[in-house]
């Protein structure tokens, strides 16, 4: 059994099938990623696999037990994180806060010793802050880690946002375009921290357009066009299937393909 | 040293030396009654900060909260024939219930219907207040009984100076306490973004709702202290005007600061004294006054002083 599996979701906006039967399974230690047409749907399926959206069918298992529509706090305590399109950062807090924040689960969170400031909330603090710290230097933002988060340049945020999910010691990791804006080398370093996380023994998921990247670096890919599945497979198989060449480059890129 | 040690050094350092400086400088018994009005003013800013500066949560209905500590501690004595400080605990819980009961489905809104659900809140209470008259004496107010503990009748202005500024320094520190929390970091997290905040694992309704708790017990403790003080309260300590002047405090000190909100407080409850000169236009001053601070400060008088002072520090 793997260890984040989804099978048959299916969710409608209006009369639009944005998912129509989508699966896809991965295990501890893998990389998959999901690549399609804009519009394909596939931040749609990481927002159903991740709980913030409801699929009208189908089920998502993790590590063995179902999570379908859970919300997403609840579905970070069983191991789930991930980051997003769009960043999603706590501008008003330094890097390093941003990043204490995803260790939120791992602390005890006793209200009346944190409004007493007892000693104990005093050393969960500290020891937040230095893991907090040794993320940052994993993802190569030490150098900032007092500034405030809004200072910080596009590339070094999309950094940020992986130490954050990084915190809660997850065992899946859902990037969404985690390469998304940076330019070569932002996503060279991104591409390294994508292998050295899933060498950690994690899960990882991510949504990418950059296709050197994910040939690069997954083991499976899941290709999806107008809210179905296309193909499966390695990137080998992937990148030599007709269907995917035709949904990507239409009928002439297919020729065109053949021709070379 | 942690930097939120060090903030919770810095706040609680200028707060306590201020409670210990101004009988100093302005001894006199009705400067000293102005003072304890501005610490129980601060108290019920200082929470309404920790929704609106940390959380990013509005509350234009706080005053109703205000009213329930402040009324219990009148009507306990009078009805019920209770202590008045038992009363007042009894009016902090009642509050504390209250926000907990209707906080689970308001602060699922937000912004500006947040803000108009509070609001509702906010006049409902006073609506009670003005007409059950059997019970809150109407629009005339009631008497409160004076405060005596073990014996000794809790009197004069420099004892209440005393009594407020320590509530005052104690809501702070636990204010500061828990800015340098889990939770804190939660309350501000879920400020920037909900969405992030949940995936980092934060349960956003429940946090949203301790804070509203929390507010609402900051404003009844400083309505029941109020009411003791004065020994006298209206329904206009629950009124819509009073929940305005709440936020402008929190506004216009700085809404993320917790010193902001006592100079905030400190402002709108001394001003209006000061400002008796201009006689017939003393409101009109204390608008035009509002005003120009939100021009020049926009982020607040505390976070604006400090940020001009960063500024011209030579690097």
């Amino acid at each position: 059994m793997s260890l984040l599996e989804a099978r048959g979701i299916s969710i409608a906006f209006g009369g639009l099938r944005a998912l129509d039967q989508v699966g896809f399974a991965v295990d501890r230690g893998r990389v998959l990623a999901i690549i399609g047409p804009n519009g394909a749907g596939k931040t749609t399926l990481f927002n159903v696999v991740t709980g913030l959206y409801r699929a009208q069918a189908g089920e998502v298992r993790l590590d063995g037990r179902e999570v379908t529509g859970l919300p997403p706090h609840a579905l970070a305590a069983r191991g789930l994180a991930r980051t997003f399109q769009n960043l999603q950062i706590f501008f008003r807090m330094s890097a390093l806060e941003n990043v204490m924040v995803g260790r939120h689960l791992k602390e005890r969170r006793r209200l009346w010793a944190e409004l007493l400031g007892l000693p104990s909330v005093l050393r969960e603090n500290r020891e937040s802050r230095e893991k907090a710290r040794e993320l940052l230097v994993f993802v190569g933002l030490e150098a900032r880690a007092e500034e405030p988060a809004s200072a910080l340049p596009y590339g070094a945020l999309k950094r940020l946002e992986i130490a954050r999910a990084l915190a809660c010691e997850p065992s899946v990791l859902m990037l969404d375009e985690p390469a998304a804006g940076c330019n070569p080398v932002e996503t060279e370093e991104i591409d390294r921290l994508i292998l050295a996380i899933a060498r950690r023994g994690v899960a990882v998921v991510l949504v990418e357009h950059d296709m050197k990247l994910v040939m690069r670096i997954s083991d499976r890919v899941l290709v999806l066009d107008q809210g179905r599945v296309l193909a499966e497979g390695t990137p080998a198989e992937v990148r030599s299937d007709p269907r995917v060449v035709e949904a990507y480059l239409g009928r002439h890129g297919l020729e065109a393909a053949r021709a070379a | 040293m942690s930097p939120g040690t060090r903030t919770k050094l810095v706040v609680l350092g200028a707060l306590g030396l201020a409670l210990v400086l101004v009988p100093f400088l302005l001894p006199s018994a009705f400067h000293l009654r102005v003072a304890a009005l501005v610490w129980i003013n601060a108290t019920a800013a200082l929470g309404l900060a920790l929704l609106m500066g940390l959380a990013g949560q509005v509350s234009l209905g706080h005053a109703g909260f205000f009213g329930i500590g402040a009324y219990a501690t009148a009507l306990g004595p009078k009805h019920l024939g209770l202590d008045p400080l038992l009363s007042m605990l009894l009016g902090v819980a009642a509050a504390a219930g209250l926000a907990l009961l209707v906080g689970r489905p308001i602060l699922r809104l937000k912004g500006h219907y947040l803000a108009v659900a509070t609001l509702g809140l906010g006049i409902l209470v006073h609506l009670v207040l003005v007409s059950e008259v059997a019970i809150t004496g109407g629009p005339d107010g009631v008497q409160v009984p004076r405060l005596v503990l073990f014996g000794w009748r809790v009197a004069g202005p420099e004892v209440w100076y005393a009594i407020t500024g320590i509530v005052l320094l104690l809501a702070a520190w636990i204010a500061l306490n828990l800015e340098d929390s889990s939770t804190g970091r939660a309350l501000r997290a879920l400020h920037d973004s909900e969405i992030a905040a949940s995936v980092a694992g934060v349960d956003v309704a429940r946090h949203k709702l301790v804070v509203f708790v929390i507010a609402a017990v900051y404003a009844a403790t400083a309505g029941g202290l109020l009411a003791l003080f004065n020994r006298f309260v209206t329904p206009d300590v629950a009124g819509f005007l009073r929940s305005i002047e709440l936020v402008t405090m929190v506004v216009i000190g700085g809404m993320g600061s917790i010193l902001g909100a006592v100079v905030g407080a400190a402002l709108l409850t001394v001003l209006p004294q000061a400002l008796t000169l201009f006689h017939d236009y003393e409101h009109a001053v204390l608008g035009l006054l509002i005003i120009l601070f939100m021009v020049f400060l926009r982020q607040g008088i505390v976070p604006g002083l400090a940020g001009l002072l960063v500024r011209r520090r030579p690097a």
